[in-house]
């Protein structure tokens, strides 16, 4: 349970220096924009290796040694994490269940007339 | 022809469950007691479908000595021996009878089918979601237990699964108070408690089965929102009504949007249900009625298997 903890806080920290820059590093410039210093070389080869099977990194060979970048941008994937969240009719929209959708046209108007009056009867909670 | 008797009783009780399902959704009593609706939605669909295979697959096998699954047994051991053919039967009622043993088949493949994709499409969907939010999602002092992920929008939701999560998006942070914050973790975790998702993935199933029924799509989406109402009730118990109302309003009025007035005649929408029902609950239903419809949810659930099974 801890290794894989330990490799999840890994896989995160090293997407975090792929995508802090905008060209391809190698193994050994990733090792050096962890904060984690001590990290063998192979580890951290290891995990880029992880991250290119799951389609999070790309790797690129340059003369003999590979260099990685990330496959899309963060606020690529946090735009498909929320639209998973956000979208109501697809397929995929039993995988998850979400508190409530926002609505508009004359719901959203019957809605805030409700809870301005609620409001109006002793303020926010 | 003998056997026709319990294919007309299947078919009578294939289209009682639709009748009965329309029923269900003009119905008001559900939302008093959504838990005892959901049941009941339940043994309509499970009644339903079995009895529409069944009845084509009486009509199949008939005629026959045994049960209707003892004659589709027996059909199956003639049909591998090679014999295709009724002696002394005309090859019409042959053929009349072979295309209900079709579509029966399809069907119950259908069914079938559809549940095992909606299944695939679920797990897959959540492992992708983990995924992410292991390198996306980071925790916040002022939700303990959620996951928070760094988007403007407000969205809520949880990950059912062995390895549940509860995930909340900064825009969500910024929208309400703490209190209300508080409630509608407690709404996410009776979904995660009693796997609300596993009741309504056989409904979304259904509804990709038959894209095109009114009734099921209706029965899916009022399924669902019995589910938010369970879900409601439990949180309820632990936070004040108030509050989960107010971040249900405030949620629903996050969009940005303001619709020309008039554009959409919405009729009662989901959010101004469940907050009608938090602000003045209904009445539960009585003891009384609750133990009927029990009652008619087992009838329905074993009357169709008890004409499949008996000769």
């Amino acid at each position: 349970m801890t290794t894989v903890n330990r490799l999840g806080e890994l896989e995160r920290a090293i997407m975090e220096v792929l995508w802090e820059t905008d060209k391809p590093l190698t193994v050994r410039e990733v090792s050096g924009g962890l904060t984690q210093r001590n990290l063998a070389h192979t580890t951290v080869m290891t995990v880029l290796d992880r991250l290119a099977k799951k389609g999070f990194a790309r790797r690129e060979r340059d003369g003999r040694a590979w260099r990685y970048r990330p496959a899309a941008t963060r606020e690529a994937y946090v735009a498909e994490l929320m639209l998973t969240a956000l979208d109501q009719t697809g397929d995929r929209s039993a995988a998850l269940a979400r508190f409530a959708q926002s609505v508009s046209g004359a719901e959203a108007t019957v809605l805030r007339d409700a809870l301005e009056q609620i409001e109006g009867n002793g303020g926010k909670t | 022809m003998p056997g026709l008797a319990d294919a007309t009783l299947l078919a009578a009780v294939a289209l009682g469950s639709v009748r009965g399902a329309s029923a269900l959704l003009r119905a008001s009593w559900p939302r008093r007691s959504p838990a005892t609706a959901i049941l009941l939605w339940q043994a309509l669909g499970l009644a339903g479908g079995l009895a529409a295979v069944g009845a084509f697959i009486a009509v199949g096998v008939a005629p026959r000595d045994s049960s209707v699954a003892g004659g589709a047994a027996a059909m199956a051991a003639r049909l591998a021996n090679g014999q295709f053919l009724q002696p002394r039967q005309p090859i019409a009622v042959t053929l009349i009878q072979a295309a209900c043993l079709t579509a029966g088949l399809a069907l119950l493949t259908l069914l079938c089918w559809v549940l095992i994709l909606a299944f695939a499409g679920v797990l897959q969907a959540r492992r992708r979601q983990r995924e992410l939010l292991a390198l996306l999602a980071h925790g916040d002092p002022k939700v303990p237990g959620a996951l928070v992920v760094d988007y403007p929008a407000a969205a809520a939701y949880c990950l059912p699964g062995l390895r549940s999560k509860i995930v909340v998006s900064v825009g969500t942070l910024d929208l309400l108070c703490p209190a209300e914050l508080a409630a509608v973790i407690a709404h996410e975790r009776a979904h995660l408690r009693a796997r609300h998702d596993l009741v309504l993935i056989p409904f979304t199933s259904l509804r990709r089965a038959f894209p095109r029924s009114r009734v099921v799509a209706q029965a899916q989406r009022s399924v669902a929102l019995l589910i938010e109402m369970l879900a409601d009730d439990r949180a309820r118990r632990a936070r004040p009504a108030r509050e989960l109302a107010t971040a249900l309003l405030r949620f629903g009025t996050s969009g940005a949007s303001f619709a020309p007035a008039g554009a959409l005649a919405v009729a009662e929408g989901e959010i101004t249900a469940r907050v009608a029902r938090l602000l003045t609950p209904p009445p539960p239903l009585s003891r009384r009625a609750h133990l009927a419809i029990w009652l008619a949810a087992g009838l329905l659930t074993v009357t169709p298997i008890i004409l499949l099974t008996m000769p």
